[in-house]
């Protein structure tokens, strides 16, 4: 039981650390220091980085939750700690 | 009919639909008062997220900010949205299972310790009421412009509406009607943009419409460019000279503080289970998404057409609207060099225009050209925001007294139905309060909201993820980390900011950093001030490390008001 437990913590963890990579990754990497290097680049008429800065890094949040809220809802069932 | 006559019709409307939401959802037990009984469907509870989070600034100020800041700007859309990404992940399920009302509530606990619930309660307090503040006279200068009301009468009004059903509702009414100032808000918020990227480009999804081509065929975004260049102004897709650091900087210290902020946390109280908390942040943002997503696109276009509008075109000739926002004086011209013609220009010798960058949002249907119901939906939109606001902040407030303060510290004994009633009469205390504040406001209310977010992030977030992630985090690691966090934090910000008497001046920040970007760096010291005294006092009691290991597992939650302990 103890272990099954630190288990579960651990791939919290591990998926905390994921998620939160591509949340720093997406928005202070592309949306502000990678920024302007990556208006070079163009989404239709967005330069990539401003697209990045004022669209994309926004949808990507939301996509982050549910991925997050998916991964731990199937978590919690597999250590049988969800709520029933 | 005419503009004023829709305005009426409108908001009269909408304030009638929140009145009758509110008697249809009174609340009748405290746990009703403060957390709706805990039974908010996640979907429900996002969109009343969404609504409390989104204040009259969100609705009206920053996409104004945004059109004359350009891709700087990006900073308020990243750092008012990212901040629930660590909501949903390191705070909200953990603080739904620990299972209690109140951010005080968990500090006083995890920490086990009065003085810490006390600090808590003090930050959570001076937080609220600087917020709320805003907003109420935010209510003010929306009546006062569109109603022909003077702008007192204006925070009267205001204050009435939400007295009535904030009192009588608590968090249940209150949940209902943010439900409802939403849908109205956020149909204010897309209609006219819809409107205006249709008109613009053909594209009626305005978050698309402004990376489209125009009607010449030119991308949108790259005649914006050509036209700020012409101008003197800064492209409007690049960050130009502004510095990296402090946009880094601010941005982080409001994802920070929107995690720390006491209003947002105590919402995903409300919700059934561990799950829900985790799914209701989703919706929270998705919501919040529609809007901020929405902004940039009408920050865009509000700008093309203001410069094709005025830009070197002749007095004499401007449309209806350039007159009547030159009545309220938020928006003026004078003819330095006597040509008869606008120049507007980023040379501050030669520009012969200035316009107060909040009438962006108001101004931008007339810009348009839209009809006169688009106008009043505006308006409807904008006070349903600055309302749902101030209800949930009132809510904060009401809580810390009547529980964190009365119950927990004062008069412990105190019966449910004199906590009910206690709760009751510190909310109508609180709106009066927070209604003469607002009839009044200091002149420095923007400075002081800078000095909310840098408290929340550099104060209550380390704290809450320090109790939540680190098992021998102890009473007096925490204290210290606070207290250094808060005193550093406010400390730059009282100096470095003139409205507030400060003497420093931008040429001292720090590594260029602003005040309002300062909260990062604070709540960099509170984390290390808070692990290194933790590691060299006493460690923390056995039954606070089970506290802490319960709290990591979703089974047992059960409603909000006691622990289980596995």
């Amino acid at each position: 039981m103890k272990n099954s437990k630190t288990l579960y913590w651990r791939k919290n963890l591990s998926y905390l650390s994921l998620l939160l990579a591509v949340w720093f990754i997406i928005s202070y990497g592309a949306g502000i220091l990678f920024a302007e290097f990556l208006n070079h680049f163009h989404l239709a008429g967005f330069p990539l980085g401003f697209w990045f800065a004022q669209q994309g890094s926004i949808y990507v949040f939301v996509v982050l939750i549910f991925v997050y809220v998916f991964l731990m809802n199937r978590l919690d069932r597999a250590f049988d700690v969800d709520e029933k | 009919m005419d503009t004023q006559l829709w305005t009426y019709v409108l908001v009269g409307a909408t304030f009638l639909i929140y009145i009758i939401v509110a008697i249809w959802s009174r609340a009748g037990s405290t746990q009703e008062f403060y957390v709706a009984g805990g039974g908010v469907h996640p979907v429900v509870n996002g969109m009343a997220t969404a609504a409390d989070w989104m204040s009259a600034a969100s609705f009206l100020s920053m996409a104004g900010l945004i059109s004359f800041m350009g891709f700087r700007g990006a900073q308020y859309l990243m750092g008012w949205t990212g901040g629930y990404v660590l909501l949903a992940l390191l705070l909200a399920p953990y603080l739904r299972k620990f299972g209690k009302y109140t951010v005080p509530d968990f500090i006083g606990e995890r920490y086990y310790s009065r003085n810490a619930r006390l600090v808590a309660l003090i930050c959570a307090l001076f937080v609220s009421f600087t917020y709320v503040v805003g907003q109420m006279k935010g209510v003010g200068v929306a009546f006062a412009r569109f109603l022909n009301v003077s702008f007192e009468n204006g925070v009267l009004i205001g204050i009435g509406i939400v007295f009535f059903y904030a009192v009588l509702g608590g968090m249940k009414g209150i949940t209902y009607t943010q439900v409802a100032q939403y849908c109205v808000l956020i149909f204010a918020f897309t209609v006219p943009a819809i409107f205006i990227s249709l008109h613009m480009t053909g594209n009626p999804v305005p978050q698309l419409g402004f990376g489209s081509k125009g009607r010449d065929g030119v991308y949108l975004l790259e005649k914006l460019n050509q036209l700020s260049a012409d101008l003197g102004f800064e492209e409007y897709t690049t960050l130009g000279k502004n510095s990296l650091v402090n946009m880094f900087c601010i941005t982080a210290a409001l994802m920070f503080g929107t995690a720390g902020l006491p209003h947002v946390i105590v919402r995903f109280f409300t919700v059934p289970r561990v799950r829900d908390a985790r799914t209701s942040a989703g919706w929270a943002l998705l919501f919040i998404a529609l809007l901020y997503t929405t902004a940039p696109a009408v920050a865009a276009f509000g700008r093309t057409n203001l410069i094709n509008t005025v830009a070197e075109k002749p007095y004499a000739g401007v449309p209806a609207w350039f007159t009547n926002w030159e009545r309220t004086g938020l928006l003026a011209f004078t003819d330095k060099n006597g040509d008869g013609k606008i120049q507007y220009l980023a040379d501050t010798n030669r520009n012969e225009l200035t316009i107060d960058q909040d009438i962006m949002v108001l101004a931008n249907p007339e810009i348009a050209g839209l009809p006169e119901w688009v106008v009043a939906l505006v308006v409807a939109g904008g006070l349903a925001a600055a309302l749902s606001t101030a209800a949930g902040l009132l809510l904060v407030i009401s809580t810390s007294i009547s529980h964190d303060l009365l119950k927990k510290y004062l008069k412990p004994d105190i019966s449910e139905r004199g906590e009910l009633w206690a709760a009751r009469i510190s909310i109508a205390v609180a709106v009066f309060a927070a209604g003469l504040a607002g009839l009044h406001p200091p002149g420095f209310v923007a400075q002081v909201v800078a000095l909310a977010f840098g408290l929340a992030a550099s104060s209550f977030f380390p704290a809450i993820i320090l109790g939540i992630f680190d098992k021998r985090m102890n009473r007096e690691g925490a204290m210290a980390g606070m207290i250094a966090g808060i005193v550093f934090t406010a400390a730059y910000i009282l100096y470095f900011t003139p409205q507030l008497g400060g003497p420093g001046t931008s040429e001292g920040f720090w590594f260029g950093i602003s005040p309002e970007g300062i909260g990062t760096l604070g709540m960099s010291l509170n984390f290390t001030v808070s692990i290194l005294v933790s590691r060299y006092t006493s460690p923390v009691p056995a039954e606070i490390q089970e506290l802490t290991e319960s709290i990591r597992f979703p089974r047992g939650a059960g409603e909000a008001h006691d622990i289980t302990i596995h």
